[in-house]
């Protein structure tokens, strides 16, 4: 009994385990090791490849285009696969924005007849669900065809390529439209309906209120949704090897400068790394250490951009 | 303007076609006739709406009780709870006894429900919370006892009822399944199951399938199966928390009786926003008031002479 | 001067173009959004449109066993005669590979995923939870072909050196040759990166268990671990089962990895082999596709391939159909599925 109250503060409010019995207690260490060997595992990828890239990363790699050596000394680097890891990403968001945009609008704007919402809907998940790979197989199947000849290479005797950075972008978009679709009709469906009903009460149009209310709203949630997309677009292997011809160095068709380069065929980062592995030519893993640290270096950092912008949504869409 | 009936002068529409002259006069204010008598309903005739569930008893008359009765089971000591610097309760010393109903009364956020959380340890799964002061379950220091032991030994029943997505059964056999690592078979369940029902006044209305979804019962049956669920343990004491606000006056009533038979066995702590209820059931009241215990006495001399004149303001309905 | 038009005329005019201006617009935009319905309607009836003669000629025998490899080699050779086109192709070698890696996955990752999707909710010091959680998201933010790098630069390697002894290799060495590149290390390596997805819908769905009922159980005096294996966990059931259902859907489609670490041989491994079972390679059915690329010009082994491209995309649309099932009837029970799914 002692004079003086003690506070007795929760140390740990939810109770100590040694009284629990052993299943119990077994149970909790498993939860403990699930969750430390989960950082563990992460930090060992990032960790390990960043100490491999590191030791073979120089700047000359990041500068200098690859050529097809067989020395490795004087193969040179990856610009052209970041060149090309660029040109992708940008013209595969470019061409799935105003998709997506579209889309989530009409969604969840208009959405009638509601057979026609549902259905687009279900068609949304089934790309989001598709394998990248079957996608490829069926950008190349479609651009084949004389009708996109345009889009890229084609020879003489009438068969297409079919393979070139408009038809990979092409494809690359349907990866990220899906994503872009989810960020946008959660940021529309974020806007409370009181503005838009204000809106219409001025008078406005339904047309109207989209573009010069909603839109201006849900911009964070494009632009999120846009480097979520262009995070897979930019980690994306399958398309990549059967959508881009898998030359070395970036190889356009035609004389327009710019589209001549779209139209040709070139690699990415990813497929630059697939080929230096063991599993493709399997030549240089010296090259493909260093490629694979700068890759993923920007897939995490569009990661980070991703959680920063949904860091600075979220007080916004609570008004 | 006439001093009577202004009411019956009418308005004179303004002229059309007329040059503009000062604006019309404002319609006149309807005066309320107040020089009536008030009409008064007459009171309808006895039986007519059929037995009134309270109207038998303003009060139950409990069985008179001898002394040895009644054995404390716990009490605070100058227990004080804190929510991070916020003192919710200073300084309350309460005995609660098995044999008697000790109801908390007292306004919203007075700290009764903090007091009644901390006999449990409860308050403990609030971050930021702590307390100063003993509480003692027959005459052990709760902190020494390991809270799952306690928790067993004092059960609480929420407000809400909240019976589990599971059976009736699983319901009630559900404290009984998890403790210790050895977890009985349906057998050995049964009958602390069908006696804990039975003491909760639920297994008349179950026992054809104890099996049924718990989810699908009515409010009422829903609190008594709570009830039930702590009772199944077999508590030395039970804390209920305004277990009867979410129900209607017929649930009530049939909680309330099962409260009274419940105090020979277990101590009672029951906290209720309705001073009536606390009349009808309460053995013992404690009067909280923005954490302070104002006053703690038997029920009919604090409903009838309270010593307090905070008491006498709350009792007699000034505030509340 | 503009004319002044009379005013009411002219608010009319406006009020009619602006309604019909909103038509336009709203047809317009189904109409882009109908051209999504319309890719994926067209995706599938390309898909088997093309593959169908392959499955035409092998009937339900497409799916059977049959020495895959050699199988695909005559076809690749078949003379270009579209009569003389060589089809004969059994795939169970490859259906049997990809059951085995994204079974194992998913099998690893679930029980992977729960404890750890308990953990960050119940059992976590906040500052741990303050790593742990965006390291989930980062594991999901890797590309596969770093995935597959490590794995076939490192964790082939050392099963190579540890699990490949010269006995087992003999023992099947009539068959098939163990290189350390093998179907357990493809389902490890795919273990951890289906796993983000069930983590996050796990948590999701363990935060939305009301908290009368895990106060209610916890105030009976169960501890900790029974209260959330016992209550959240059961009533978060539905959506484990979502999130087994899209990382299935997620692991059938993997193909760079797989391709680089499970082996690249069509080769169905026999259980009957003990513990070198686990050591031998396979090749999924996305992994064959991925490879075969370069001979897709050649008519009947494209035909194939499309072939099992469709197989590819009729179960993963099936299972992706059923994973936002999963997650739709999760909303009945009030739980709101958390953000982007990878």
């Amino acid at each position: 009994m002692s004079a003086v109250p003690t506070t007795v503060k929760p140390t740990d409010p939810r109770g100590s385990s040694r009284e629990w019995p052993l299943r119990d207690r077994v149970a909790l260490a498993c939860c403990w090791i699930a969750g430390l060997s989960t950082c563990a595992v992460a930090f060992l990828i990032v960790g390990y490849l960043a100490f491999k890239g590191v030791q073979y990363l120089d700047p000359s790699l990041l500068t200098s285009r690859p050529s097809a050596e067989t020395d490795q000394s004087r193969s040179g680097g990856f610009l052209d696969p970041i060149i090309g890891t660029v040109l992708l990403t940008v013209l595969g968001t470019l061409i799935a924005v105003p998709l997506a945009l579209a889309t989530a609008l009409w969604l969840t704007e208009y959405g009638r007849p509601f057979w026609l919402a549902r259905a687009v809907e279900s068609g949304i998940e089934m790309i989001a669900g598709t394998p990248s790979i079957v996608l490829a197989i069926f950008g190349l199947l479609v651009f084949q065809q004389t009708v996109f000849g345009f889009l890229s290479f084609e020879a003489e005797g009438g068969s297409v390529f079919g393979r070139s950075f408009f038809t990979a972008a092409a494809m690359m978009s349907l990866i990220a439209l899906p994503l872009l679709v989810g960020s946008i009709r959660e940021g529309l469906q974020a806007v409370p309906r009181h503005v838009r009903e204000a809106s219409y009460a001025l008078g406005k149009t339904k047309a109207a209120t989209i573009r010069r209310v909603l839109m201006p709203a849900i911009r964070p949630s494009i632009g999120s949704g846009t480097v979520l997309g262009m995070g897979r677009i930019a980690g994306d292997t399958a398309i990549v090897v059967i959508l881009l011809g898998g030359t070395l160095q970036l190889q356009g068709f035609g004389d327009v400068p710019l589209l001549s380069t779209l139209r040709g065929n070139g690699s990415t980062l990813t497929s630059y790394v697939y080929v230096n592995s063991p599993a493709g030519e399997g030549s240089a893993p010296e090259k493909a250490y260093a490629a694979a640290f700068v890759l993923l270096l920007i897939c995490i950092g569009l990661n980070l951009l991703v959680t920063r912008l949904a860091r600075q949504t979220s007080p916004a869409s609570a008004r | 303007m006439t001093a009577t009936e202004p009411h019956l002068r009418s308005a004179t529409p303004p002229q059309v076609g007329t040059a503009p002259q000062s604006p019309p006069p404002p319609p006149p204010i309807r005066r309320i006739v107040v020089t009536r008598e008030p009409t008064v309903a007459d009171p309808p005739p006895p039986g007519a709406y059929g037995e009134a569930p309270g109207s038998r008893t303003r009060r139950r008359p409990s069985p008179p009780r001898t002394a040895t009765e009644v054995v404390e089971r716990m009490r605070t000591e100058d227990l004080r709870l804190f929510y991070g610097d916020n003192e919710a309760v200073k300084g309350v010393s309460l005995p609660v006894r098995r044999g008697e109903v000790l109801a908390l009364i007292g306004p919203s956020g007075c700290g009764k429900t903090t007091l009644l959380r901390s006999l449990n340890r409860l308050t403990e799964l609030t971050p930021g919370a702590s307390r100063q002061g003993r509480i003692l379950l027959d005459d052990q220091n709760i902190d020494e006892l390991e809270v799952t032991t306690l928790r067993r030994r004092v059960s609480m029943v929420f407000q809400q009822p909240n019976p589990f997505p599971m059976s009736v059964f699983d319901n009630v056999a559900y404290a009984l399944r998890e403790q210790g690592s050895k977890r009985p078979r349906k057998a050995e369940l049964q009958e602390p199951v069908e006696l804990a029902l039975e003491r909760a006044g639920l297994l008349r209305e179950v026992q054809d399938n104890l099996d049924h979804p718990a989810l699908r019962l009515s409010g009422g049956q829903q609190q008594r199966l709570c009830i039930a669920r702590s009772l199944a343990a077999n508590p030395e004491v039970l804390l209920l928390d305004e277990p009867c606000s979410a129900l209607d006056p017929r649930s009530t009533e049939v909680i309330e009786e099962l409260i009274v038979r419940l105090r020979e066995t277990v101590a009672v702590v029951i906290v209720t926003h309705n001073l009536q209820q606390a009349h009808r059931i309460g053995d013992k009241v404690g009067f909280m008031f923005l954490g302070d215990l104002v006053e703690h006495g038997d029920a009919s001399q604090v409903f009838s002479s309270p010593r307090e004149p905070r008491t006498a303001e709350y009792v007699s309905g000034a505030f509340g | 001067m503009a004319a002044l038009t009379h005013p009411i005329r002219s608010a009319l005019r406006g009020a009619r173009q602006g309604a019909a201006g909103d038509r336009r617009v709203e047809l317009a935009l189904g109409a882009v959004a109908s051209t999504v319905l319309l890719l994926c309607a067209g995706m599938v009836v390309f898909v088997v449109l093309k593959a169908w003669p392959s499955f035409e000629a092998n009937g339900l025998g497409w799916f059977a066993s049959a020495s895959t490899d050699e199988q695909l080699g005559e076809i690749f050779k078949s003379p270009s005669n579209p009569d003389q086109y060589v089809y004969e192709f059994g795939a169970w070698a490859l259906i049997w590979g990809t059951l085995l890696t994204s079974g194992l996955a998913v099998v690893i990752g679930v029980v992977f995923a729960v404890f750890t999707a308990v953990f960050i909710v119940e059992f976590a010091p906040s500052k741990v939870n303050r790593v742990l959680v965006p390291t989930v998201r980062l594991l999901a933010a890797v590309p596969s072909v770093v995935y597959g790098l490590i794995g076939i630069l490192v964790l082939v390697p050392l099963a190579a050196e540890v699990l490949v002894t010269t006995e087992r290799k003999e023992s099947v060495a009539y068959f098939v040759q163990l290189t350390g590149a093998c179907w357990l290390v493809a389902a490890v390596i795919l273990s951890i990166m289906i796993v983000p997805i069930m983590i996050s819908i796990t948590v999701d769905a363990l935060r939305a268990v009301p908290r009368s009922w895990t106060e209610g159980a916890a105030a009976l005096g169960v501890n900790r671990w029974r209260v959330i294996t016992t209550i959240s966990v059961r009533a978060a059931r539905p959506a484990i089962i979502a999130g087994m259902i899209l990382a299935s859907a997620r692991a059938l489609g993997e193909a760079i990895m797989l391709s680089m670490v499970a082996g690249s041989a069509a080769w169905a491994p026999n259980p009957l082999d003990g513990f070198t079972f686990f050591l031998e390679p396979v090749r999924p059915l996305a992994s064959t596709v991925v490879e075969s690329a370069e001979g897709l010009s050649v008519e009947p082994f494209g035909q194939t391939i499309y072939a099992i491209a469709a197989v590819l995309l009729v179960s993963s649309a099936f299972l992706s159909w059923a994973g936002w099932f999963a997650k739709r009837s999760m909303r009945r029970y009030g739980i709101e599925p958390g953000g982007a799914t990878q």
